[in-house]
């Protein structure tokens, strides 16, 4: 179906902040502990794409973040890798290398990240790029210049003809809402029902780019679009929120929260991922403070 | 009409706010005749894990200030405290502090805080040296601030004996977070008043109150501790090992409050030793 009939019926969902924030509360009074706790943080461990998105990326920085992914802190046993490493397309080749023993999935960045600022032909030649050079997983923006002037059919289909480039291939899709810029709630939504309607892989939030970044209140909304579309549609999509995410006691409340709106279904790495690189090392300090008993610094925890 | 009287809720003091402790628990301090004075915090490890990262977050900030701008804010410190003179003699005169000893807690504060702010600026040009080599390099040492201190305050002097802790440890640069006097803390927490209005950024001086018995050990064995002050007699043997293994400097000021000198400085300091070649330009003539 293409997006014009796609969207003919299409209405736009308001959302109740007042709602959100007492659900987000209700959320974060929450605590959990102990065997729980251990469980959580190996699961939030799993579901990171380590990300690195610099002008300044070199070969061997993304093959020592690829490492890193491989080997979260050695000095632990039974630590879990991380779901992927996420770079720019010209060093998918250099990650893939270097994960090339693991189950660590090589994820890049396409479509002009991050401003989306260019025509759907090009964008599709640096996805096709990206794939070429082996990625796993593609993770595209939409283009805000399109969605602010409401004109919605373009930028379905263009996430579509994306889409269709990357199962074609068979690699996932990813598609960056950017919420920092479209505005309100009700837009986070609306911008969520609309990529929803071309059936990607993952829905996310943010580039990381800008100083607005994932946020509760718009992943739970998110959440919600998924759910929906989910009971109209039988096509389970995945979530992930990236970026301002930098701490083990927010990524539990993520996964409460998921677990929550979406069910167990969604908590693994194949529905869900955190994009972070800070998280992680907050993560292995948890982690180590459980079997330790005793705080840990960061000067103990490999940067990357 | 009568008019009811406004009670001043006592919190604690992370990162330059105010907020209760996440645990939501408290105590009771009491005067001699048994009647309730103020509810108090009763920290958990978990404020204290906050407090750290905090202190860790505002430590280079503070460090990197000139020694002089240190050295004002230190001063500035002292002059608020003079202008609400009044009002923690008042506040201590309600824990049975008699008005002799409440003066001398304040006038001690105050002057303690002026002595190290003179130090700030001055310590390292005293203490570093320029050592004897047996080539041509120069080899000097130099102080810098050991990081962030945990410390436990003395129990009966909640103003003066929580400032003569204080003070040489961000005088240095450090970051600190103290256990305040349990039993007398209220002047403890209002002096954090003091800090927030005194241009010490957020997260220099934190200040929890509750148990030492409780805290002890989470604040000796945190690995992202530096140093550890002791100014208060009980401490479990337990904490004092915890210290030991986790190799950060172990300071006992028990006993100690009465002395004022630099060498307490010195104590939450480290030594930097750096070796240079001596360069000889063409130019200059010899050697420099």
């Amino acid at each position: 179906m293409n997006s014009k009939d796609l969207l003919k019926n299409f209405k736009s969902v308001p959302v109740d902040l007042m709602g959100v924030n007492d659900r987000i509360a209700r959320i974060k009074s929450r605590s959990v502990k102990a065997e729980a706790k251990i469980q959580g943080l190996h699961m939030a461990l799993n579901m990171i794409d380590l990300t690195t998105l610099e002008g300044a990326d070199t070969p061997n920085k993304v093959r020592q973040l690829c490492y890193k992914a491989m080997h979260p802190h050695d000095q632990m046993n039974g630590i879990p890798t991380v779901a992927a490493v996420c770079v720019y397309p010209s060093l998918v080749r250099t990650a893939k290398e270097a994960l090339k023993d693991s189950d660590v999935k090589v994820a890049a960045v396409s479509t002009y990240f991050p401003s989306g600022q260019s025509t759907l032909e090009i964008k599709l030649k640096e996805t096709q790029y990206a794939i070429d050079e082996g990625a796993d997983e593609i993770d595209m923006v939409i283009s805000r210049r399109e969605f602010l002037q409401g004109n919605y059919e373009y930028v379905l289909s263009e996430i579509i003809s994306v889409k269709e480039l990357c199962h074609k291939n068979n690699v996932r899709l990813k598609v960056i809402l950017e919420t920092g810029e479209i505005g309100s709630l009700d837009e986070v939504r609306k911008a969520s029902d609309i990529a929803l309607l071309a059936n990607p892989d993952f829905i996310k939030t943010s580039t990381g780019k800008i100083g607005q970044a994932a946020n509760m209140q718009v992943t739970l909304v998110m959440l919600q679009a998924i759910w929906d579309h989910y009971q109209k549609t039988g096509v389970q999509v995945g979530m992930k929120p990236a970026g301002g995410i930098s701490d083990a006691k927010s990524a539990l409340h993520y996964l409460i929260m998921v677990k929550e709106i979406l069910g167990a279904e969604w908590l693994s790495n194949k529905w869900f991922r955190f994009g972070a690189s800070r998280l992680a090392n907050d993560v292995l300090m948890q982690l180590a403070k459980q079997e330790s008993g005793v705080y840990q610094a960061p000067q103990y925890f490999s940067k990357d | 009409m009568t008019r009811l009287n406004i009670q001043k809720t006592y919190k604690i003091f992370i990162g330059g706010k105010f907020p209760r402790t996440e645990s939501g628990r408290f105590y009771p301090i009491n005067n001699s005749k048994g009647e309730l004075i103020a509810n108090m915090c009763l920290s958990s490890r978990k404020d204290f894990r906050n407090a750290v990262v905090s202190a860790r977050k505002a430590q280079s900030g503070w460090a990197s200030l000139t020694a002089y701008n240190r050295s004002q804010i230190l001063y500035r410190l002292a002059e608020m405290l003079e202008t609400r003179r009044a009002s923690f003699i008042e506040e201590m005169l309600l824990l049975d502090l008699s008005k002799k000893q409440a003066e001398a807690e304040v006038d001690g504060a105050i002057d303690r805080l002026v002595y190290y702010a003179g130090w700030c600026d001055k310590y390292t040009a005293v203490f570093s040296s320029v050592n004897p080599t047996a080539s041509a390099h120069f080899n000097f040492s130099v102080h810098e601030p050991t990081g962030v201190v945990a410390a436990i305050a003395p129990e009966h002097s909640p103003l003066f004996g929580l400032i003569s802790v204080v003070a040489p440890a961000i005088a240095g640069g450090n970051a600190v977070i103290v256990l305040a006097s349990e039993t007398k803390a209220t002047s403890s927490i209002s002096f954090a008043e003091v800090v927030q209005n005194s241009d010490v950024p957020g997260g220099v001086i934190n200040l929890l109150t509750g148990n030492m018995a409780e805290l002890a050990l989470h604040m000796a064995s945190h690995m992202d501790v530096n140093a550890f002050v002791i100014a208060r007699k009980g401490l479990a043997e337990a904490s004092k090992m915890a210290v030991v293994e986790n190799v950060k400097r172990m300071i006992d000021w028990t006993g100690k409050m009465n002395i004022q000198d630099p060498y307490k400085m010195l104590e939450l300091q480290e030594v930097k030793t750096t070796w240079h070649p001596v360069q000889t330009s063409a130019t200059g003539g010899g050697g420099y």
